[in-house]
């Protein structure tokens, strides 16, 4: 059809929109990566011995590794030792203590990122730790979080001044020997977001993080903890984007999330990375390892991603159902574009009793994007009626994209109640006369028949995000027009 | 009266086969014309190709809407001159609000003819006047577009929709087909109350029993891609005793549609 394609064409043709560089002097280590880098990035941040022992270990089990190939993805070789693992703006030694001592053109940067730190936390009420390559270069709201005893700082920032509390969970949730990925990200992780909230605390605001890679051939290595005690409930927002590059960048992060009893976590990814140009030349490799540990009882842990970035995303936030009655859930929109590909879902692991988790995964496909589908729902033998339902509904819009599903279940358990339903469809050539025929403009349809399709996981993002998500799926399919 | 669309010896092509071949129509503001024919005639056809769809390719003949070439102009385009076509099968947009679908369509509209754009509270009070002249409940404004909706509801939004964007010239494709006879009366209702000197109708039917309800000014009787026949509401009469074998016994002096009726029912 022909205004099908037109409107391929014109997405097709669609820029990233982040693409800038920010001149700053980055305090750069030389490419590499070997026992003495790692002591070096250790170092630097001033860390407590037991943690750069922790990060060789690491290291030395990475060493024994090898990349995994099972995705549905075609991944370039990747020169481990053409990255440089630490770079961070050059004010390190005498950080900012407010956002007036932020370098003004950091400042700029989040401004043309749409993420105007102080207006948006004044105006949202959110507290933004933004981590401009790897080191957090500003944090608001902290006090009036200290007063409800929400611990939000930077990762480097929670070793230094809660170091029991990161010993007693780092590693807790992905083992360091983990995977490929997640045992290079425990190696040599530079900084990323600690959260700690105490027991029987809701947090007063939704707390955001933004990540952006700045650097030339910088990989980033965010580590995040996030620890709910008993009774706590939080809700936390990471957005991620990336500067236009030739060369692809790769991203490893680790995000743990721990849930003791009663406690609600509820993780929401706005994710923007730099997906490559028209013709799948750059763009950010995306390699992430988060999982979130239901530890307690009743407690509760949600995911929710949107995903329009990368040129390669791999990544499954998954939950561990270990305390009875826990409850898990996924809702993801992952949209590819170009040649941009996708291997992205979730693993529920039940092994308390009753517990219940929920998947719903939107997947986009357009121009010759690949997006698959990965889930395992595994009952084990303990896990006393357990429940799941997953909904797995895919999008194609054009001929020459693809979507795939692998779904897997393992049961364990006789009493437990699994559902799977899957649907792919193309975008309707019939939707999208219908909404033509009524004089709405075919860029506009499309739009409207995408968040229609995308809206289940839409509505679990906290408001604000919900809108910047919608904006960022239309800007992703607009296309040059207009 | 004015001429409000002018159709002159339409050729027309869906995916490679001819199915409109030389179909003459006119149709002066305020009039209803029915169209009716057997299965395959080319009767959804010749609604699709009035909006514009995609596939459907003219190869010869013009039409002019007002005075305008309607062959000229984008689908969008064409529905913002105020033509509607009320589907034979309304489309399902699951997860997309019916009432924002409805807002967004007439503010483009608007737009497009240069008019303010309705806020939400302004285009509330529209819908709800025209929910009463329809005298429909609001239970579909709250729903996705279609989504769920039975056969009687997916018709019904269609005369709503067709209500809040007071087109000029409405094409009714087999509005009647899938209704039992009480949903058929709504509709029907719903369409006579949108009758005015300004608007035209075209009513795509396979049966009598619709214009039983909408009185037609004029039928047409649409075979082999042409209309082979015109008269007032009693040629509408004759086709429902008679069957549309009648036409092919020659029933319309001096017209041999035989193998094209047989050709076209597939």
């Amino acid at each position: 059809m022909n205004g099908e394609t037109s409107t391929i064409d014109k997405m097709v043709e669609q820029k990233y929109r982040h693409g800038f560089v920010t001149d700053i002097e980055s305090d750069t280590l030389p490419p590499g990566l070997s026992e003495d880098v790692i002591r070096a990035i250790s170092a630097r941040k001033k860390e407590p011995e037991w943690l750069l022992e922790w990060r060789l270990k690491a290291y030395r089990h990475w060493l024994e590794m090898e990349q995994p190939d099972w995705a549905h993805l075609k991944i370039d070789a990747i020169d481990f030792q053409a990255i440089s693992y630490f770079s961070a703006p050059k004010k390190d030694k005498d950080r900012p203590q407010s956002l007036d001592e932020v370098d003004p053109k950091l400042l700029e940067t989040y401004d043309k990122l749409g993420v105007p730190l102080h207006e948006r936390a004044r105006l949202a009420g959110v507290a933004v730790d933004a981590v401009f390559d790897s080191v957090s270069v500003g944090t608001t709201f902290k006090a009036e979080l200290r007063k409800a005893g929400v611990i939000f700082c930077s990762f480097s920032e929670a070793v230094q001044e809660h170091p029991e509390l990161v010993q007693k969970y780092l590693g807790s949730v992905v083992p360091q020997r983990d995977n490929y990925f997640a045992a290079l990200n425990c190696a040599v992780f530079t900084d990323g977001s600690f959260v700690f909230i105490p027991k029987g605390v809701r947090c007063p605001m939704e707390l955001s993080t933004y990540f952006r890679i700045n650097a030339a051939e910088t990989g980033q290595f965010e580590r995040t903890l996030i620890v709910a005690e008993e009774g706590s409930h939080v809700s936390y927002l990471e957005g991620c984007t990336a500067p236009m590059r030739d060369e692809n960048q790769l991203h490893a992060a680790v995000v743990e999330l721990i849930a003791l009893e009663d406690a609600n976590i509820k993780y929401s990814t706005v994710q923007n990375w730099y997906p490559g140009d028209e013709n799948g030349k750059g763009g950010i490799y995306n390699f992430v390892t988060k999982r979130g540990d239901c530890r307690g009882a009743r407690s509760r842990i949600s995911w929710t991603q949107v995903e329009t970035g990368s040129a390669i995303t791999w990544k499954y936030p998954s939950c561990i159902l270990r305390g009875d009655d826990s409850v898990g859930e996924f809702y993801s929109v992952a949209l590819t574009n170009n040649y941009q590909q996708a291997d992205t879902g979730t693993k529920m692991i039940h092994i308390g009793k009753n517990t219940r988790s929920k998947i719903i995964s939107k997947g986009i496909s357009a121009g010759h994007g690949q997006n698959a589908y990965r889930g395992l729902v595994r009952i084990t033998p303990r896990a006393e009626n357990a429940r799941n339902y997953t909904q797995c509904d895919s999008m194609l819009i054009g001929k020459k994209c693809g979507a795939h599903t692998f779904p897997y279940i393992e049961v364990r358990n006789p009493t437990a109640k699994v559902e799977h339903e899957a649907t792919t469809s193309r975008i309707g050539e019939d939707q999208l006369f219908y909404c033509l025929q009524r004089g709405i403009s075919e860029e506009d349809a499309v739009s409207m028949i995408v968040d229609g399709f995308c809206k289940q996981v839409f509505r679990e993002l906290p408001m604000e995000f919900a809108v910047e998500a919608k904006a960022l799926l239309e800007v992703s399919l607009e296309g040059a027009v207009g | 009266m004015s001429i409000m669309l002018k159709i002159t010896d339409l050729h027309a092509k869906v995916a490679g086969k001819e199915i409109l071949k030389g179909l003459n129509l006119e149709l002066e503001a305020g009039e209803i014309h029915a169209i009716m024919g057997p299965n395959g005639a080319g009767k959804s056809t010749l609604g699709y190709v009035l909006a514009g769809r995609e596939g459907y390719e003219v190869t010869r003949g013009e039409i002019l809407f007002n005075g305008k070439n309607l062959l000229e102009m984008e689908p969008e385009a064409r529905a913002c001159e105020g033509v509607f076509l009320a589907f034979q099968y309304p489309v399902e947009i699951p997860g997309v609000n019916n009432t924002y679908f409805l807002r967004t369509a007439l503010n483009a509209q608007r737009k497009y003819r240069g008019e303010e754009i309705l806020d939400s509270v302004g285009f509330l009070r529209l819908v709800r006047e025209k929910l009463e002249v329809l005298h429909i409940g609001d239970e579909l404004l709250h729903r996705a577009v279609n989504e769920g909706f039975s056969g009687g509801e997916k018709k019904r939004n269609e005369i709503f929709q067709m209500a809040v964007l007071e087109p000029t010239l409405a094409i009714l494709d087999e509005t009647d087909s899938g209704l039992d006879i009480d949903a058929l009366k709504t509709v029907a209702e719903g369409v006579n109350r949108l009758r005015s000197k300004d608007r035209g109708m075209i009513v795509v039917t396979h049966y009598q029993r619709l214009l039983d309800y909408i009185v037609p000014d004029k039928v047409h009787v649409l075979a082999d891609g042409r209309l082979v026949a015109t008269g007032g509401a009693e040629l509408a009469l004759k086709l429902e005793e008679q069957g549309y074998a009648w036409l092919e016994d020659g029933g319309i002096a001096s017209l041999n549609v035989a193998s094209a009726v047989q050709t076209a029912n597939p």
